[in-house]
């Protein structure tokens, strides 16, 4: 009779912090539709894995805003969704004028949004601060003139925090 | 009250989600900026707005809003609504405007809602 060792770790189980599932939203200058539309399938996409909603809703809200952030201020940008067992990272990176002061566009209520885009609801000086507060972590990395990158991190379990690989950036 | 009551209440026309009247509407929400409905409204909120435009729909997904209701009589137009996969959404359009539309169904004992809270 064979001795039956009990399998400690299975080699199917992966990592935590390993990403598995991208999605990925190319964003357009100026193509106000697609922030939406992003924002919606996001939802579903994590409806469909079977995250709780409060979090589905967070991360639908964050890429809404980062989406409209890349329409309104850059010149094109890509937003990815790295999903992992124990996070969701929401990385935004832009090809445009960055932000001179990130500080006070953190500030609520603040805005550099052109009245086109406020006549359509947007541009309330919102944007940001709501990422902010539907994140754990978020981390802004701009330089003037070339464009930013920001990523929004949303701990599944939040006594794993260990980072995920999310590849290079732009600025 | 359902959202057939609120379509009585506000003598309001339904859009689209004719079979999903007999939603319980316990709390709204009542803007025209697309961040605060993302930033301040909780889920299962009603949402009470004059914009019309497709982001809004969109919102009102994101938001995990119960319906939607249109005041001064705007309607988003027929493009809008049959290309948006609205689908699990209510839209209603009401003649009345938005502080009398709130008004009413304050006093028919819908709260105001807010993100983890409701007064």
């Amino acid at each position: 009779m064979h001795e039956r060792k009990d399998v400690v770790s299975s080699p199917c189980q992966p990592a935590a912090n390993k990403p598995q599932l991208t999605l990925r939203f190319k964003i357009d200058e100026k193509d106000f539709l697609i922030a939406g539309e992003s924002a919606s399938k996001t939802k579903k996409a994590l409806q469909q894995l079977g995250l709780k909603q409060e979090i589905v809703k967070n991360i639908a809200i964050i890429v809404y805003e980062a989406a409209m952030n890349i329409v309104i201020h850059s010149n094109h940008g890509e937003i990815k969704i790295i999903i992992a067992p124990n996070q969701v990272v929401v990385l935004s990176e832009d090809v445009g004028e960055g932000i001179p002061d990130i500080e006070l566009a953190m500030k609520e209520g603040y805005s550099t949004a052109p009245n086109e885009v406020r006549e359509m609801g947007f541009g309330a000086g919102m944007g940001l601060p709501n990422i902010k507060q539907c994140s754990n972590e978020l981390d802004i990395k701009t330089t003037v003139g070339l464009g930013t990158t920001l990523r929004a991190t949303i701990y599944l379990n939040p006594a794993d925090t260990k980072q995920v690989e999310t590849g290079t950036m732009y600025v | 009250m359902t959202l057939k009551e609120v379509q009585d209440i506000l003598n309001a026309e339904v859009i689209c989600g004719e079979h999903l009247l007999d939603r319980e509407v316990k709390t709204a929400f009542a803007c025209d900026l697309i961040s605060e409905m993302l930033s301040f409204a909780s889920s299962d909120t009603l949402l009470i707005t004059s914009l019309t435009n497709p982001h809004v729909i969109h919102t009102a997904e994101v938001m995990d809003a119960i319906g939607v209701v249109f005041v001064g009589g705007k309607k988003p137009s027929e493009d809008i609504i049959n290309k948006l996969d609205h689908g699990n959404i209510p839209l209603l359009s009401t003649p009345l405007l938005i502080f009398n539309a709130c008004g009413l169904l304050f006093s028919n004992g819908v709260e105001g809602c807010m993100r983890g809270k409701t007064w």
